[in-house]
């Protein structure tokens, strides 16, 4: 066996998968913008994607926070810098942990879900079916979920947002003996139009790749119960990373100037 | 060859997945109105035949028409236009475990026709009668019904937007034989009545026998025998003779192991 045959199959096989996952993208978003659109459905996939994610993205945003805020008391006490703990609890929630922590849970919720569903509809010929009914699989299944991502993300991150700074007001008032009303005042008067959006549409292109991966993952699933298990599977990891990927990317893009 | 115009044809179709050839080079055609039956064994690419035809896998080679026009490398709308002229029932059913029954059965003339749903509601329910479901049967969902009841259902699909051409694939495996024969004579009354083309795969001879105006056998991946169904007992082809009367002696090898 030739070492560089081995590499080159390698790099055609990477050029192969992303060259796929690229068609499958312009197909997807090209669906979003031409009529119909179906809006019953993407109303539903809102309700599963955005509202169901609330509990779970909620309860990690509040526990985020509250150890933000302990965590930066603790460092910040040794140079006497108390008072800077509601700021950066509320850049760091607002910046990047809000977008990061709610995109990794929904990651795992949703991607799954999604690449499950599609994955079964696939291997079952349900897609087929879709097909044979002259109804374009894409539009009907893929556009309703990455519009529904798109949107409901933003407005989770929103939430997380003010709850994690919550979890932090709590921690720093119950647990460290902050003045409650200084703190909310400290807060408010920090809160950046900049820092908030930042971190919405780092959401928005989050709730893309999560659904996009969710989608595709499931529409190349073959080969029954084990196939879509594997599909469900590579959609969370693959969504995961590019997620993180995409963090660094938009962070760069949006703060280094 | 019946003198009628041909409504599907396939010429020099092939398909193989990987190594595996399946179709190799099948030449077939369905004229206008006509009840065509291919029989053959299991696994010789029956299913795979009318999956090309409907452009759910792409032939390697060959080309298909239908009305005359290639449609074998057509994409988008110009695809779904002709997808519009066919009705489909899936070896397996295939319903949308998402969507009530009726849904499933009204499917097609909501997104596909636009039909407002309370109309294609009482359509749906006018189809599942047809094939022997009551009213009652609409509101559940697919998961609930038995294996005949879901392939009954995904007949009512297949019929529900009174379609050009038809497929079936073997729509009466897994019923009773009662209810076998009531699907037969939907299928020979939706040819007569609405005119329909359709092509049906099944192993059941008497089902062939009763809705078939024509019947073909596909034999490694070509058609090796085909004529009207009165010729069927007299075809003088060996491996017909053996499909037919079902016996494991004769030149089809099962590929099994003693
Ligand atoms: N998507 C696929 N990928 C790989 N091989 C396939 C695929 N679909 C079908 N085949 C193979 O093609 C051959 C023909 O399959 P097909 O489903 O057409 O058989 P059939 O004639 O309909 O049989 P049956 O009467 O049992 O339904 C089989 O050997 C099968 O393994
Ligand atoms: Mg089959």
């Amino acid at each position: 066996m030739n070492l560089f045959a081995a590499i080159g199959r390698v790099f055609l096989l990477f050029l192969r998968e992303t060259g796929a996952l690229a068609v499958f993208a312009g197909d997807a978003v090209t669906g979003c913008i031409r009529p119909p659109l179906y809006w019953a459905l993407i109303g539903k996939q809102m309700m599963r994607i955005g509202y169901f994610s609330l509990p779970v993205v909620g309860l990690t945003a509040f526990f985020t926070g509250g150890v933000l805020a302990l965590q930066i008391y603790n460092g910040a006490s040794r140079y006497g810098a108390e008072t800077f703990v509601p700021v950066v609890v509320l850049v760091g929630i607002t910046r990047e942990l809000g977008p990061v922590i709610a995109g990794l849970m929904v990651a795992g919720r949703v991607a799954a879900a999604i690449a499950a569903e599609i994955g079964t509809m696939r291997v079952t010929e349900q897609i087929d079916a879709l097909t044979t009914l002259a109804t374009n699989p894409i539009k009907y299944l893929v556009v309703p979920r990455l519009v529904a991502a798109v949107v409901s993300m933003p407005i989770l991150v929103a939430i997380a947002d003010c709850i994690g700074v919550l979890g932090g007001y709590i921690a720093s008032t119950q647990g460290l003996g902050f003045n409650a009303h200084l703190y909310l005042s400290n807060t408010v008067d920090n809160v950046t139009y900049n820092d908030v959006s930042s971190g919405l549409i780092k959401a928005a292109v989050f709730g893309f790749i999560i659904a996009l991966m969710g989608c595709y993952n499931g529409f190349r699933s073959k080969g029954g119960a084990q196939g879509v298990g594997a599909a469900t599977t590579t959609a969370v990891v693959s969504a995961s990373i590019l997620l993180l990927a995409a963090n660094y990317i938009l962070t760069n893009l949006l703060f280094v100037k | 060859m019946a003198g009628g115009s041909a409504k599907v044809e396939l010429k020099g179709v092939k398909k193989r997945f990987g190594d595996k050839v399946v179709l190799d080079g099948v030449d077939l055609r369905i004229d206008h109105g006509e009840s065509l039956v291919v029989i053959g064994g299991s696994g010789t690419g029956k299913s795979v035949m009318i999956k090309c035809v409907l452009g759910i896998l792409k032939p390697d080679e060959g080309q298909i028409f239908v009305d005359g026009k290639e449609v074998t490398r057509l994409r988008g709308r110009a695809r779904d236009a002709v997808l519009r002229k066919f009705g489909m029932l899936f070896q397996n059913s295939a319903l949308f475990d998402s969507l009530p029954v009726w849904e499933n059965v009204a499917f097609g003339l909501i997104q596909g026709r636009g039909m407002a749903r309370d109309k294609a509601h009482e359509m749906a329910i006018e189809k599942l009668g047809k094939v022997g479901l009551g009213p009652e049967v609409g509101a559940l969902s697919p998961a609930e019904l038995s294996g005949g009841m879901q392939k009954r259902v995904g007949l009512a699909r297949a019929i529900a937007a009174d379609p050009e051409i038809i497929f079936f694939d073997e729509p009466t495996t897994g019923l009773d034989p009662i209810m076998a024969d009531v699907i037969n004579d939907l299928i020979v009354t939706t040819v007569r009545d609405v005119g329909a083309t359709t092509l049906s795969i099944t192993h059941d001879m008497v089902s062939a026998r009763k809705i078939a105006s024509r019947i073909a056998m596909l034999y490694q991946g070509r058609i090796i025998w085909q004529g009207p169904t009165a010729a069927i007992d007299n075809s003088g082809n060996p491996f017909v003779e053996q499909f037919i009367h079902g016996r494991a002696e004769g030149p089809i090898k099962m590929e099994v192991r003693r």
